[in-house]
């Protein structure tokens, strides 16, 4: 992404509440021997729309897995939706049904319809009457604009089409907060914008969102505050536009004059 | 256009321009038609070439002698064992098919008594309208075809086949004024011992049971070796890997002979019923490691992503993860049933006459002694076994096919 690309025209910042959505409190966590997270606080208001960015390998994507505990942590505390986040399963799954999530690699269900991946949560977790389920499932669908493969299984979708499923199925659970992991990194540059036009359209209607991006044009539009992470440590929190002008560490300079290039 | 090519004038002069797209040429004469497909697969390179002569040869050695056994020289009907004998009239006798007619009945039934055969046959309907329900892809309730084939067919088959003793009420119970008098028959259903079961019916009986009960046992094994939970996968590991190391033969000696010392005389199970248990063991530690593989090739992801709407574990099993698992390793799982179908035989080693065995016998019968009596026989069991095994691996790859369309890129 070059900084011809990011547009001057940012969405307007949120009117993010005072409510919390999430609040992270000193979180530490290990891979075996290996200190992955150090000491990482974040507090996410409603409505908030927060972008995560920094090298890879520095704790981005691990942060997300913790909020809706695909990883366990073993220090500190993850607060969402006020559900103190620990090693109960019941609080965890609690959690999960108010949290969507977009994996980079899609992990779409090859074997359901694209209809179907949408409604076998709503249906499973939720409930719901199949008749509703695929109600909502369609008019999501029909959200991010792909209606019509709605009886294609995911084999059959290209990439982007393939995300947008993705999206759609997460919302349909109704998420209070959505967090996307590198959603556009494995997608053909020419699907990257579809995709980045269905998040902002996302955000446009207020959902309180966590995105682990490299799409710095995405974060400059988009993100309420930019949060730098390296070695397992947010290095610096800040607004788009002080962020991308005004970087207080050497190491976020660094990191820009790498990515900015 | 006639010609295909039409004037176009440009200024500065002419162009030839083509009007319509130039008429496809014939394929040449080689390559369609029986002799291009003779030249593409029969023909095609010099190793082909020679294995096609080789295998016509063969064909032209074998197939005549095989079916003039089989078919032309074959005795069709007789009373005994004259009819299958070489004489002036029929100097080559071929396979003997009055042998098995006359023998069919207790081939299928063994030596179930023969008025309570109707009792084997109204098992072997309703394993066939269970089995069809099953397997009918688009059939309605498959669900409630599942609990029939698992919970419905299995009890009232036993009831069927063993039979229900009878019983007989007849109280006096005292109510004050009067006297209550209760006094009920139930005729029951003749017992037959399980030592009088035998042929196609025993065959089919032990390769349902291990079928049946092979695949939730070897799912809840295969997942109990995955588990998080040391002690589940350390008894599942050991489990498996103990069976598997064993032939089925010794799995069965063991289930008859010292499955007895571990339960009271009185509670000791019948010799089928430890058949049975010894033929489920083996065939679903097998069918845990078939489907081991299956849940090793669901990517890591599909489980997040499950997880990750809330889908609980048995949920994310259920709708997720095992409809993968299984597609990928129908080939193996029925490779599984086929070589399950085939073992059963080796339930005669522990005394129970299944298919084999009652063959086994009635060639040893004096009246049908004649020197094609045992081809015949041999002949006949290898028939059923293809005709069974085979159409199972066809439907397999029906499924299997139908399975693949639309979702695979």
């Amino acid at each position: 992404m070059t900084v011809a690309e990011i547009k001057p025209d940012t969405i307007a910042p949120s009117r993010a509440g005072g409510e919390v959505a999430v609040e992270i409190r000193g979180l530490y966590k290990w891979f075996g021997e290996f200190n992955v997270l150090r000491d990482v606080s974040l507090t996410v208001r409603r409505g908030e729309r927060i972008v995560i960015c920094g090298p890879s390998g520095s704790g981005k994507s691990t942060v997300l897995r913790c909020i809706n505990g695909l990883e366990p942590f073993q220090r500190g505390e993850v607060v969402v939706d006020g559900i103190s986040l620990g090693n109960d399963l019941k609080r965890i799954a609690e959690v999960r049904r108010e949290v969507g999530m977009v994996f980079q690699q899609f992990n779409l269900f090859p074997h359901l319809t694209a209809l179907e991946n949408c409604t076998l949560a709503p249906i499973q977790v939720r409930k719901m009457a199949k008749a509703q389920a695929e109600e909502i499932a369609q008019r999501l669908l029909k959200r991010v604009r792909i209606p019509e493969q709605a009886n294609k299984y995911p084999g059959q979708l290209s990439g982007g089409q393939q995300q947008r499923v993705a999206i759609a199925r997460a919302l349909c659970m109704n998420p209070k907060l959505m967090m996307f992991d590198e959603p556009t990194s494995a997608l053909d540059p020419e699907m990257v914008k579809e995709v980045l036009d269905t998040m902002v359209q996302l955000a446009l209607d207020g959902m309180t969102m966590l995105v682990v991006t490299h799409e710095m044009g995405f974060a400059r539009q988009v993100a309420d505050r930019i949060v730098f992470m390296d070695a397992g440590q947010i290095v610096e929190v800040n607004t788009p536009d002080e962020f991308f002008n005004h970087p207080q560490h050497e190491r976020t300079k660094l990191f820009l004059s790498q990515i900015l290039k | 256009m006639a010609t295909g090519a039409q004037a176009i004038s440009v200024a500065g002069g002419f162009a030839y321009v083509r009007g319509e797209p130039a008429p496809a040429l014939p394929p040449p004469f080689a390559s369609t038609g029986l002799i291009g497909w003779g030249r593409a697969n029969l023909f095609g390179t010099p190793l082909n070439a020679v294995l096609t002569v080789l295998t016509v040869l063969l064909l032209v050695f074998a197939l005549p002698p095989v079916v003039r056994f089989l078919l032309i020289d074959a005795v069709w009907s007789g009373a005994d064992r004259e009819a299958c004998l070489a004489s002036a009239a029929q100097p080559h006798v071929g396979a003997c098919w009055a042998f098995v007619r006359e023998h069919l009945a207790y081939f299928t039934y063994g030596s179930y008594p023969i008025d309570g055969r109707w009792r084997v046959d109204i098992f072997f309907a309703m394993l066939a309208f269970g089995i069809g329900w099953l397997l009918w892809l688009d059939a309605p309730r498959r669900g409630l075809g599942a609990f029939y084939m698992l919970v419905v067919l299995p009890i009232v088959s036993f009831f069927l086949l063993y039979g229900i003793p009878s019983v007989a009420i007849d109280a006096r119970i005292p109510l004050g004024v009067t006297d209550w008098h209760v006094r009920w028959h139930f005729a029951g259903l003749g017992v037959v011992d399980t030592s009088r079961w035998g042929g196609m019916m025993i065959t089919l009986v032990v390769a349902v049971v291990g079928i049946v009960t092979s695949m939730p046992l070897g799912i809840l094994l295969a997942l109990g070796r995955r588990s998080k939970m040391p002690a589940v996968k350390t008894l599942s590991v050991i489990f498996i890997e103990f069976v598997r190391g064993v032939p089925l033969i010794t799995v069965l000696f063991m289930a008859s002979v010292m499955l007895p010392l571990f339960v009271p005389p009185a509670w000791a199970p019948d010799k089928l019923v430890r058949a049975l248990v010894g033929v489920s063991l083996f065939s679903s530690a097998y069918m845990a490691e078939v489907v081991r593989a299956g849940l090793q090739a669901v990517p890591k992801g599909q489980w997040e992503a499950s997880s990750a709407l809330g889908l609980g574990y048995w949920q994310t099993l259920h709708h997720v993860v095992l409809p993968q698992a299984l597609r990928v390793t129908i080939p193996n799982i029925v490779n599984s049933y086929v070589a399950l179908f085939k073992d059963t035989t080796l339930v005669f080693f522990v005394g129970i006459f299944d298919f084999l065995k009652t063959i086994e016998t009635a060639r040893a019968n004096p009246v049908w002694a004649t020197p094609v009596t045992s081809a015949s026989g041999y002949a006949f069991a290898a028939l059923v076994y293809f005709v069974c095994c085979y159409s199972m691996s066809r439907y397999a790859t029906g499924v299997e096919r139908r399975l693949a369309v639309g979702d695979r890129r």
